[in-house]
Formats: C-alpha cells, sequence, structure tokens
C-alpha cells in the first residue's frame, strides 16, 4: 500500500471478480508494482477491495519465484515452445483424423481477455470443428444466461451500476455481495446514506451483507422460486402490474397462474416475513434485485433467474434508473465470455449455434472450413465424457477444473485417464497442472494486454505494465501458434489484441443486423493507438447508441420483440437429506479469497484473514454430532469427503452447514469441497448445483493437533493440513490419526532442516511437544503439537519467524512483544487486537473513530461490519459493570 | 541467668545465634569452635576459591559480633568431652558448665581408605584451610578431583579457573546423580569441559600414588593421572564422636526428635551433625529451619523442625544449574521438558497429580526459586501446566486454538 503517485502509472482492470474495477498500476523496475484504484473508472471511483489492494503482494517475486512456470513442460520436462506448440497441434490433428472433431475439447475460463476467448472459440468451433468449448463461467454464469435469454431472447443485462446507487430498495439474492463484490456494497451502502435505500438479504445463511441490511430472509435452501412465485402473485392480486408495459411482454398469465399455484411455505419463512417483503418490494418502484451464485448454482437456477425477471417485467421494472434485475458475475471477464461465445451452447457475438444463418454469419467472417450445428458438452458433461474416453485431446486454460467442478475426485481421476491434456497456467502447482501432458507458460495479469466486460458491460482495458515472466506467452498467442501449426495459417495471423478486438468488433455488427443486442460495431475502425487508449465503454457501441439501458421502452430479442414471462414451479435440490446425509451443505466465498486462491494465497495480508478450510455449523447440530469449537471435522457425501475446521455459529440454520469453496491441494488436500458436491445440473443451463449437497458430519478423531511457522514452505504429510502465506513465510494447521513418533526427525523432513539447531518443550503425558528450528540465531522454523486443537497465538509466532527464537516455544506474546491478533483489515494489516488494545487506550467507539486512530476500515469498508461487531462486543461488559 | 553452650560455630550455629540475639533470649551463652574463628559462609568457599570474593567478604560473625552481643567465645579451642552429670564441657582450656547445651559439630568430609590417602597434598574440601591449600597451586599445575558431586565440581571449576589443569575422577556414569537427571548432567560435564577441565566418568581409583608427597592417582583401568593435589570429595559424616562418647543416642547421626533434643533433654544437637527421622543433612536450608525451631526450643515456645523438599544451586560461574525436589521416575509422575542443546538449557519439572514434586534446571536457573516454591507449597499447578516451563510471569489467556479470526 505504498503510494506510487511518483512512479509512471499505467490505468488497468483488476483481475478478480465481475465488478471490474479500474487500477492506476506503477511498476517499481523491479518486478514490483504498486496498486491503487482509479478515480476515474465508473466502475470504483478510485475505491478497491482488500483483493484488489492487496495486488501488489501477488506480482512479482511473490508470483514468480518458484511459482510460475519458466518453460514449457512435456510429459513433465521442459521443452521448447516450438516442440511443444508442434506436440499440440499433431496431437489436436491426429484426434481429429482418428476420432472426429467431437472429440476435442477446450475447457477455458473467465479469467481470459477476451481477445483470447475469442480465439479460442474460434479455433475450436471454426477450425477443429465441435463446439466443445465450456467454461467456468458455466460454474457460475450459466443458469442466468439461459434465463436472460428464455427472458429477453439474449443474454442481456439490462442494468448499470448506477442503478445501484439511484435505487430506494436493494434485494441481494444468493449474493454475499460484502463479500464478493465488496465495492457494488459500498456503493449500496453509500446510497443507504444517500437516500435511505433499503436492504434486503435473501439468504439460506446471515452473511456480512446483512449487517445494515433491513431485512433478512433466510429461505431454505433453493426455494427462491417459491419466494418470487409469491411475489408475482402478489404483484397480481395488489395490481402491481404495470399493464402500459406488457405490451413488450408475453406470457404473464400463464406465469402468473404457475405462481399462484406454488406454495411459498417451502421456503421455510414466516407468512409475516414474506408479507413484508412483498409489501416493500412493490412499493418501491426503483428496486434492483441482485443475484448471484446463490441463485445460479442450483438445479432450478434458470427457473429461479425467471422467477426474479417475471417480477420485474410484470411492473415494467426494468431498463429504468434505479430499477431492474441485476445479475453480477464472479469473474473478471464471465461477461467478456459470453459475448464471444466462449460456452458450448454459443456461437459468437451473441448468435445462436442452432440457427443456420447465424452460423453461415459467423463462418464466412471467419473464413472458416466447418461449423458445428449442435451445442456442444457442457462442463459437467465435458468431464464425464473425458471419463468414459469419448474426449480424447483436452485442452484447460487458466482454470482449475480437479477442485473446482463438482464430484471434483471423479474430475480428477478422468483428467487423469485422458489421452492427451493440455494446460495453459501460470504455474504448474494447480491440482489440474498435475495431470498435463503438455503444460504451457501463460503471461499472467499485468503482463497480458486486451479487454474485459464487466457485470454492468462495461468493456475496460488489462494493460501491460511489465514484460511476460521467463519465457511465458500471451493466451491469444499460444492459440493463435497452434492454430496456424495445424494449417490454418490465415485465419490466425494476428499482429496483436488490437487486431483480434477489431474482427471481434467487426462480427458484432454483423451480430447486431442480425438482431443481436452485443454490437460494438462502433470500435472495429480502432487504430491500434485508440485501442491502446481505450476508456471504459459499455456496450452496445454503435452508430446508433452507447451504453445505457436496456428494455425500459421493450426492445426485446425474441423473434417477436417482446419479453417472455416464463411459468416456473418450485423444485427441490436434486439430493435429498435422508439419515445418512442428513445436512444440506452450502458453499461459497471468504472475503479475502478469491477461487482457487491461485493468486490470493500469494498475499500474507489476504491468508490471514481466515487461513484455513472450515465448516460453519449451528449451535444445535455442533451438539447433536458432538463438535466443539475449533475441532476437526469429517464431513462425508455420497461423492466424496474432507476434513474441515468446526465454526460453531448461529449464521448457518440448524440441519445447514456451510464451508468456503477456494481450498486446494496446494494448501490444504483435504479442504477440496467440491469433492463432495454432486454433479446435478440445471437441465436447461448446465450450470451444476453446487451449493445444496448433503452431507454427514462426525468429528475426526485426531491423535494430535499441530501448528507450525516456518520461512520456507514446509511439505507436510498429514491427513490435515492447511497451508498460508505470512509476511515472513508460511503457516500451517495440521493434524492426523496416526501415532506421534519421533517428532523432532519428521519436522526436520516436513521443514527440510535437516541439521538446524533445535529447542523443544516436551509435556509427554498430555501429547504435546514443541519445536523451534533455528539457524545463525534466527528462527527458521517452529512446531507446535497438541492432543486437543493447539491454542498459541498464531498471528504472534508468524510475526516471530527470521527473529531471535528466544521465548518462542511459549506459543503466545509477552508485555514487551504485543500480539497483533487476527488481521481484520486486510488492506491496512491492522490486527483484531490492535483494534481492541486502541479501542481501550483511546475510548474509540465508532468504526470511523477505529479507521482514524489506525486506518482499519478505511479502504475498501468490507472489514467494517467486522469492526462494529468488535466495538458492540467491547460495549457489553463495560454497561453490564 | 541460664547457661547455655553451643559447641560449633558453623552456619547453622551462627543462625541459632541471631535468633537468640534477637529475641534477647536470658541465656548466658559460651561458644566454642575448633576452627580458630567465628562463622563464615561456607557455601562461598567455592567463589573465594575461584578468586570471584575473598575470605574477609563471607565473614558473617566475627569476635566484634560476639563481643557485642556478650557472647563468650572459646575460638580455636577443641572440645574434649561432655560431663552430662556435672553439666560440665570440658574444652583444651578448661571446663565450662551449662544448664543447656547444642552440639553443633558439624560434618566430617570422608576420605576414601586407598592406599596413599594420607599423603600431603591429599585433602578433603571442607573449610578455609583446604581452600588455602588449593588456592595456592600456580597456573599449569595439575589437581585431581575425586567426585564429580556438588562440592567436587565446585573445587575443580575453582582450580580451573586459577589455571590449574583439572581432572574430576567420578565413580557413576553421569555428574552430580544426586541432583540432576542425566540429560541436565550431561549438558554440565559439556560446559566444564569447556573450560578445560577433564572429567572421567565411571572410573574407579584404585590407589594414590606419590613418595613424599601425592604425585598421581590410579584407577582400576591402569590409567594413572598425575597431580600436584589431589581433593576428594566424595561426601561428609557427621561428627559424632563427642554425643557418642557422652552416651547419647548415635545413630548415622545425633538423633534428635522435632524439638533439636537428643536423648538428653538439656542437651540438643544442631546441623549435619544431626539425624532427624532417619535423615542426614548436607544442605543450608533445612540447617536454617533447625535453627529457627531450635531457637523456639530454648525460647520455650512452641517448635517443631519439619523437613521440607531441598533446592541445590552449583556455585559455578557460567554453569547455572538448580536442582529441588524428587525427580526419580516413578508411576504416577508426569514431565515437562525443555531442552535448547545448542543454547546449553534444560529444564526438567517432574508433577505428581495436580502437584509439582521436583525440577532440574540447567543453564538458565531464574525460575528456580518460584518452582522451589511451588514445589514447597504443593500448591496445585494444573491451571499453569502449558506455561509452567517458561516461569511465573505468565498468567493464563484464551487463545486462538486454529487459524480461525475474531
Amino acid at each position: 500500500m505504498m503510494d506510487g503517485s511518483a512512479l509512471p502509472t499505467t490505468r488497468s482492470t483488476c483481475p478478480y471478480c465481475g465488478v471490474g474495477c479500474g487500477v492506476l498500476l506503477s511498476p517499481d523496475g523491479a518486478g514490483g508494482l504498486t496498486v491503487r484504484g482509479d478515480p476515474e473508472h465508473p466502475a470504483n471511483g478510485g475505491k478497491l477491495c482488500s483483493k484488489g489492494s492487496n495486488l501488489d503482494e501477488t506480482v512479482g517475486d511473490a508470483l514468480n519465484q518458484g511459482y510460475r512456470l519458466r518453460t514449457p513442460r512435456v510429459h513433465g520436462a521442459a521443452a521448447s515452445w516450438d516442440t511443444a506448440l508442434d506436440l499440440v497441434a499433431d496431437r489436436f490433428r491426429e484426434t481429429i483424423d482418428r476420432h472426429g472433431p467431437d472429440a476435442c475439447a477446450f475447457y477455458v475460463s473467465g479469467q481470459l481477455l477476451t481477445e483470447d476467448y475469442y480465439v479460442a472459440n474460434k479455433l475450436i468451433k471454426g477450425f477443429i470443428g465441435t463446439a466443445n468449448i465450456d467454461t467456468n463461467s458455466r460454474l457460475c454464469m450459466a443458469s442466468t444466461v439461459a434465463g436472460h435469454k428464455r427472458a429477453f431472447g439474449t443474454d442481456t443485462v439490462p442494468g448499470t451500476y448506477e442503478d445501484l446507487d439511484e435505487a430506494d430498495l436493494v434485494v441481494l439474492v444468493g449474493s454475499n455481495l460484502a463479500w464478493c463484490h465488496p465495492i457494488l456494497h459500498q456503493r449500496v451502502l453509500a446510497a443507504q446514506q444517500r437516500r435511505g435505500t433499503k436492504i434486503i438479504v435473501i439468504d439460506p445463511r446471515r452473511t456480512a451483507s446483512c449487517d445494515g441490511a433491513d431485512m433478512h430472509l433466510k429461505l431454505a435452501p433453493g426455494s427462491d422460486v417459491a419466494l418470487f412465485n409469491r411475489l408475482l402473485a402478489r404483484i397480481a392480486s395488489d395490481d402491481a402490474v404495470d399493464s402500459a408495459y406488457q405490451r413488450h411482454t408475453a406470457g404473464l398469465s400463464a406465469a402468473i397462474e404457475a405462481a399462484r399455484a406454488d406454495d411459498a411455505r417451502v421456503t421455510g419463512l414466516s407468512e409475516a416475513e414474506i408479507e413484508a417483503f412483498c409489501d416493500l418490494w412493490i412499493g418501491t418502484p426503483r428496486v434492483v434485485t441482485v443475484f448471484s451464485q446463490g441463485v445460479n448454482q442450483s438445479t432450478s437456477g434458470a427457473d429461479k433467474v425467471n422467477a426474479i425477471l417475471n417480477c420485474h417485467l410484470a411492473t415494467g421494472r426494468i431498463g429504468t434508473p434505479g430499477a431492474g434485475p441485476f445479475s453480477v458475475t464472479g469473474q473478471p471477464n464471465a461477461m467478456g465470455g459470453r459475448e464471444v461465445g466462449g460456452l458450448a451452447n454459443m456461437l459468437a457475438c451473441h448468435l445462436d449455434i442452432e440457427n443456420a444463418d447465424h452460423r453461415a454469419a459467423v463462418q464466412a467472417h471467419w473464413n472458416a472450413p466447418r461449423m458445428p450445428e449442435a451445442q456442444g458438452l457442457k462442463a459437467v458433461d465435458m468431464f464425464r465424457a473425458v471419463g468414459e474416453g469419448r474426449i480424447k485431446a483436452l485442452w484447460i486454460i487458466h482454470t482449475n477444473p480437479a477442485v473446482s467442478m463438482p464430484e471434483a475426485a471423479a474430475v480428477r481421476a478422468a483428467i487423469a485417464g485422458c489421452d492427451f491434456v493440455v494446460v495453459s497456467d501460470i504455474t504448474g502447482r494447480t491440482d489440474t497442472a498435475r495431470f498435463a501432458h503438455v503444460l504451457l507458460p501463460a503471461a499472467a495479469w499485468a503482463e497480458k494486454d486486451g479487454t474485459v466486460t464487466n457485470s454492468d458491460r462495461t468493456i475496460s482495458r488489462q494493460r501491460t505494465v511489465m514484460p511476460p515472466f521467463a519465457g511465458a506467452k500471451a493466451d491469444w498467442e499460444i492459440l493463435a501458434e497452434v492454430g496456424r501449426r495445424m494449417g490454418w495459417v490465415d485465419a490466425f495471423s494476428y499482429a496483436g489484441p488490437g487486431e483480434i478486438f477489431r474482427e471481434h468488433a467487426v462480427l458484432s455488427g454483423i451480430a447486431g443486423r442480425l438482431g443481436k443486442d452485443f454490437d460494438i460495431s462502433g470500435l472495429a475502425g480502432l487504430s491500434d493507438e485508440a485501442y491502446d487508449r481505450l476508456a471504459p465503454t459499455r456496450w452496445p457501441v454503435t452508430a446508433a447508441r452507447q451504453g445505457g439501458r436496456f428494455f425500459a421502452d421493450g426492445g426485446f430479442f425474441q423473434a417477436d420483440g417482446k419479453a417472455e414471462l416464463l411459468p416456473v414451479t418450485w423444485r427441490p435440490p436434486a439430493e435429498r437429506r435422508a439419515p445418512r446425509y442428513p445436512l444440506r451443505l452450502n458453499t461459497g466465498r471468504i472475503r479475502d479469497q478469491w477461487h482457487t486462491m491461485t493468486r490470493t494465497a500469494l498475499s500474507a495480508r489476504l491468508s490471514a484473514h481466515l487461513a484455513e478450510p472450515f465448516l460453519d455449523l449451528h449451535p444445535e447440530d455442533a451438539q447433536r454430532y458432538a463438535i466443539s469449537a475449533s475441532d476437526l471435522v469429517e464431513v462425508k457425501s455420497p461423492t466424496g469427503q474432507a476434513i474441515l475446521r468446526a465454526r460453531i455459529t448461529e449464521d448457518v440454520s440448524p440441519g445447514q452447514v456451510f464451508a468456503p469453496m477456494h481450498w486446494t491441494g496446494d494448501t490444504a488436500p483435504s479442504g477440496r469441497i467440491d469433492d463432495l458436491v454432486a454433479g446435478h445440473v440445471d437441465p436447461v443451463s448446465g450450470q451444476p448445483e453446487s451449493k445444496a449437497a448433503v452431507v454427514s458430519v462426525a468429528r475426526y478423531a485426531a491423535a494430535w493437533y499441530g501448528f507450525a511457522v516456518s520461512r520456507a514452505r514446509p511439505v507436510p504429510d498429514s491427513e490435515y493440513w492447511a497451508l498460508a502465506r505470512t509476511t515472513a513465510g508460511f503457516r500451517l494447521e495440521l493434524a492426523g490419526s496416526d501415532a506421534h513418533g519421533d517428532w523432532e526427525a519428521r519436522a526436520r523432513v516436513m521443514f527440510d532442516l535437516p541439521d538446524a539447531a533445535v529447542t523443544s518443550v516436551t509435556d509427554r503425558a498430555r501429547g504435546m511437544v514443541r519445536l523451534a528450528f533455528h539457524a545463525r540465531g534466527r528462527l527458521e522454523a517452529a512446531l507446535f503439537i497438541a492432543a486437543e486443537p493447539v491454542a498459541v497465538m498464531r498471528d504472534y509466532l508468524a510475526s516471530r519467524v527470521g527473529q531471535d527464537p528466544k521465548g518462542i516455544l511459549l506459543g503466545r506474546a509477552t508485555e514487551d512483544l504485543p500480539d497483533p491478533g487476527p488481521v481484520l483489515c486486510s488492506c491496512f494489516g491492522v490486527g483484531v487486537k490492535a483494534i481492541m488494545r486502541a479501542v481501550d487506550a483511546d475510548a474509540l467507539s465508532t468504526v470511523d473513530a477505529v479507521g482514524r486512530a489506525l486506518k482499519a476500515g478505511t479502504n475498501c469498508g468490507s472489514c467494517r461490519p467486522e469492526i462494529a461487531a468488535l466495538l458492540a462486543a467491547a460495549k457489553t461488559p463495560q454497561t453490564a459493570n | 541467668m541460664t547457661r547455655l553452650v553451643i559447641i560449633g560455630a558453623g552456619m547453622a550455629a551462627g543462625r541459632l545465634l541471631e535468633h537468640l540475639m534477637a529475641e534477647a533470649a536470658p541465656y548466658d551463652i559460651t561458644l566454642f569452635n575448633a576452627e580458630p574463628r567465628g562463622t563464615y559462609n561456607r557455601l562461598m568457599l567455592s567463589p573465594v576459591l575461584a578468586g570471584e570474593t575473598t575470605y574477609e567478604k563471607i565473614v558473617t560473625h566475627d569476635e566484634a559480633w560476639y563481643a557485642t552481643h556478650g557472647i563468650t567465645t572459646r575460638l580455636g579451642e577443641r572440645v574434649t568431652h561432655i560431663d552430662r552429670k556435672a553439666r560440665i564441657v570440658h574444652g583444651e582450656n578448661g571446663p565450662v558448665p551449662y544448664d543447656r547445651l547444642v552440639i553443633a559439630t558439624g560434618s566430617m568430609p570422608f576420605m576414601i581408605p586407598l592406599p596413599g590417602h594420607d599423603l600431603p597434598g591429599v585433602i578433603p574440601y571442607r573449610d578455609l584451610e583446604d581452600t588455602e591449600q588449593m588456592m595456592a597451586l600456580s597456573p599449569g599445575r595439575e589437581a585431581v578431583v575425586i567426585g564429580g558431586g556438588l562440592l567436587g565440581l565446585e573445587a575443580a571449576a575453582g582450580m580451573a579457573a586459577r589455571g590449574v589443569r583439572v581432572t574430576v575422577v567420578h565413580l557413576m556414569d553421569h555428574l552430580m546423580e544426586r541432583q540432576l537427571d542425566a540429560e541436565a548432567a550431561a549438558l554440565l560435564k559439556s560446559s566444564l569441559e569447556a573450560r578445560g577441565i577433564r572429567i572421567l566418568l565411571g572410573a574407579h581409583s584404585e590407589a594414590i600414588e606419590g613418595q613424599d608427597r601425592v604425585e598421581a592417582l590410579r584407577l582400576k583401568d591402569g590409567r594413572c593421572i598425575p597431580c600436584d593435589l589431589l581433593c576428594m570429595a566424595v561426601g561428609i559424616r557427621p561428627a559424632t564422636q563427642l554425643a557418642s562418647e557422652a552416651g547419647l543416642d548415635v545413630a548415622r547421626g545425633i538423633v534428635v526428635d522435632d524439638h533439636l533434643r537428643t536423648s538428653d533433654p538439656s542437651i540438643f544437637a544442631l546441623g549435619e551433625c544431626t539425624e532427624h527421622r532417619g535423615a542426614l543433612f548436607g544442605l543450608v536450608a533445612p540447617l536454617y529451619d533447625q535453627a529457627r525451631a531450635l531457637a523456639d526450643t530454648l525460647l520455650g515456645r512452641p517448635s517443631a523442625f519439619v523437613q521440607r523438599s531441598l533446592a541445590t544451586k552449583l556455585k559455578v560461574t557460567g554453569c547455572d544449574l538448580f536442582s529441588a525436589g524428587d525427580f526419580a521416575e516413578a508411576d504416577g509422575r508426569e514431565d515437562l521438558l525443555f531442552h535448547d542443546r545448542a543454547g546449553g538449557t534444560y529444564k526438567r519439572l517432574i508433577l505428581e497429580g495436580d502437584r509439582l514434586v521436583g525440577a532440574v534446571i540447567y543453564g538458565d536457573t531464574a525460575d528456580g526459586a518460584w518452582y522451589f516454591d511451588l514445589i514447597q507449597s504443593g500448591a496445585d499447578v494444573s491451571g499453569l501446566r502449558a506455561t509452567l516451563l517458561f516461569g511465573p510471569a505468565h498468567e493464563p489467556v484464551p487463545m486462538p486454538r486454529c487459524s480461525l479470526a475474531a
């Protein structure tokens, strides 16, 4: 968080979520980077969340040393780019010749830039000749795409972020906006301050987004359709239907009829809660319904989306300032991927794969030898086909399906058994990269050049501020190289991303003429210089219009120009709870990590907030299953198992548990949550039901628990471990059910410290061993073993690595070296205890006062609810006295 | 006034006199001492030997002090016998009648009766004269110490500090086996060796060789260690001769009850010459307890001497070791260990149930007194178990048990 204002600065876009915040990057010339929010970017106006603020910790040495791929690798051995690319081209060519194009598949990612994505889609659909390209957006956005298409005729986000500033009511459905899209949440909270915007959260779980909300509806998992059907029925019975607007819609009566037939009691909410929600929604014309993974990741995800869209269409509350349904995406370029058609059921520029005219138009534009006539395999089906040997050549780009797909263990087996697997990534350390026959080093964020589209259709540039590391190449370049080596030289001879962008823009103009929404033909004539300078631009961009909202006056993209209200009916989640699996597992994200942590785990500040995988369970369930706080819990489902740390909280309801989804084989192998999730998908969108697995829980019978800190990366060998970065090295939680053995010998192997001096503390009767390894008077590593969850001051210990080892084995701070406590504010690295000391010493009583004293909470603001909770807890005993 | 005669001016007798003077006890006191001086702090002989202090600085009671307090002294005069019937103590220079008598004759160093043990240059380590003999050795001369206990090692270290080349010959396989466990003893051995002291463990002495004076110690394995001085520090025996000859009950020491009374109600015994409930005494702490109890008895107050756990500190600069209580392994006992081989620090605390019963510390003995208090008070330490090894300044505080914040 240095002030980089003196350094040369380049505008770019944050690589994390779909908010798409503008950043100002100032390279220090030594591989480091100062990152600040771009005050001129319309998404964030200069603000950044904890993840964006700490991007500086994820570049340069932190990213490159020991982590980045330096050269292509073929069968594990370093190889030249020529060798690797020729092999990829030969094997795909051979697979097409022997088994047909449908034996090939690409599995790509919302982290690809639009230009990369465009080339990938063009290569596989137009030249290899199969629609088997799918993306991790399938796990994220597919239900929204399906819902949008069913209602609007195309995948259009009608509104803009300004609607969040101008709404009188914001409803968050299945969205922990405070943690997953913090900058948007800050905009909503600012509107609350400024204009009294009301906030309703609809989520089975109490989240940070509930702090400051006016209402939290803790509905039963997967019951959203029933709730919004009730709302639609009330809209009808209250005469709240906007009759004038209905000339732009079709299907209202059938939708209302289906809604009335549904039963809102399945939500588990009281009639009073439901009525209060309906009253507020119906009574507030400026209402934005924000929805995210809680809606999408469901076997009824598309229906949930349509149930929400129905309400906005029925009331005409769409496309006007402060009103509309609003999907917020999880990935930086999920929207760009949708635009180029990087999904198995799309073509390009929102054109339809089943439409012969559309196919012909795209084929002509690409001058492509072939074009698939049917949809390809969506993610879950794709990996099943891999497992069944139907797909024989698979290219995975910038995503980690070996942990992020449902039934991840089966996915790992499928990839391991595939004839030919290519992985493009920045690192070879992902769970997926381990299975690659060919591993290709890709350029990383800040090295790459291209565009991304955020959740409100704003196209922003990601710009190069540092050269690609070692032998890394841009993804479009790698894909184009393979295209040329497969014989399609003209189609893949791009001079740079600007040329690809122009080709894409021209195609979008063709799509526009075919009646589609995504038309950026106004940018088709951009020179390379103008492309370099391109300021954030909301699509569409045509001669006729630029940006703005959609559908205030109809203009839908169905054949008849009308929107479709769909009759939808609640369905329960696919997996049923049963005595063997009595609990419903919800999954999600935490504040300071992103996806499978391949970048955020490099940041010590981000890793400090919640440094191990956990399971939230209600006190009643904890009692029922004899689980105490900080115990480890063995979680089993029909598809897999995990070991997680127990957090006992009333945030979840009885019978429901929650686990975050970030941990991997590299950070916590037993915490891979998608091993537990069955591969049931939405019948329309193909999106897996990631938030409604069924599980059993039992206390993990640990014979010992451990905590360790170390300077170098340790190589743990236990049944449970979770590794996190610290400023000085690493911290590690451990546990095992095996016999103790010789801890000193075991630790020397784990830390690779065969000769370091050791100090030890042993209480054999209690199973307690503590070891500190030091060299030249500096602490190299320390291991704390106990029969119970280890009680030591972890953050303090982490701060002692590389320091004088004296007193370390006490495991706690002393008066002259106070404990900062767990980091609460990740932007400024301020710990809980530091805040509490300041609160006590200076009698601070407000979150703002804490901010003035310690800066905590003054950047992204996402820790402000937690600071408020600390202040509330601090006040309670004082009043009692 | 009641006549009180005290035989011996060791540290226990010195402490007894302090108590009696402080309480203005109504006694007419006569003090005999075979050594031609009053009380000095015998524990400090090793620092004197090591050159860290001087004899003058360790004297606690001199002629002037006795004069001030009206105590008659017969210093440098041996007592020849006690006439219990007549209640008279006979000194070399004449008799002194008593109403009450305190025998505080201390102990005699034990000399192993090896061939040659009576050669000049073969000495115990007991008093100032022994110390002065050791101090007289010039640098580069050679000395052998038989006995790797507390006293022997202090003698060895003191001489080594003066540049004498010292070999310690010890029968057992680790040093100070009565106070240290093997681990602590190994650390101590390394530290002593680092100062140039040679240490032979499991070494059986066979004979002391020399014509007119000690020249070498021969071991049973045939090794021969040349030396200019041989110090035997293998233990002490209570000095009971006067008491035996007076017909008092004597076992290994002079038998006393909880009031320090011997089998003769007018005669008391104090210090290393006593045997109380079957136990002998060699460390100063219980002797001070005896002095307190005996003062109470003589003052006509209820009194009782209770044996308590013992603590030992080795007075060798740079070899900080501390041992207290009972550290033998036994059923129901649990150990807490701290070990820093490179730093030369070792701690072993022995728990029995919820109580601390023993402590062995090498290297950083700052918390020794605190452990000793816990051992003596028998306090419940179960709540301190997690931090006990790290000393007293650590009140229990709630600590996180996993890596999930707040």
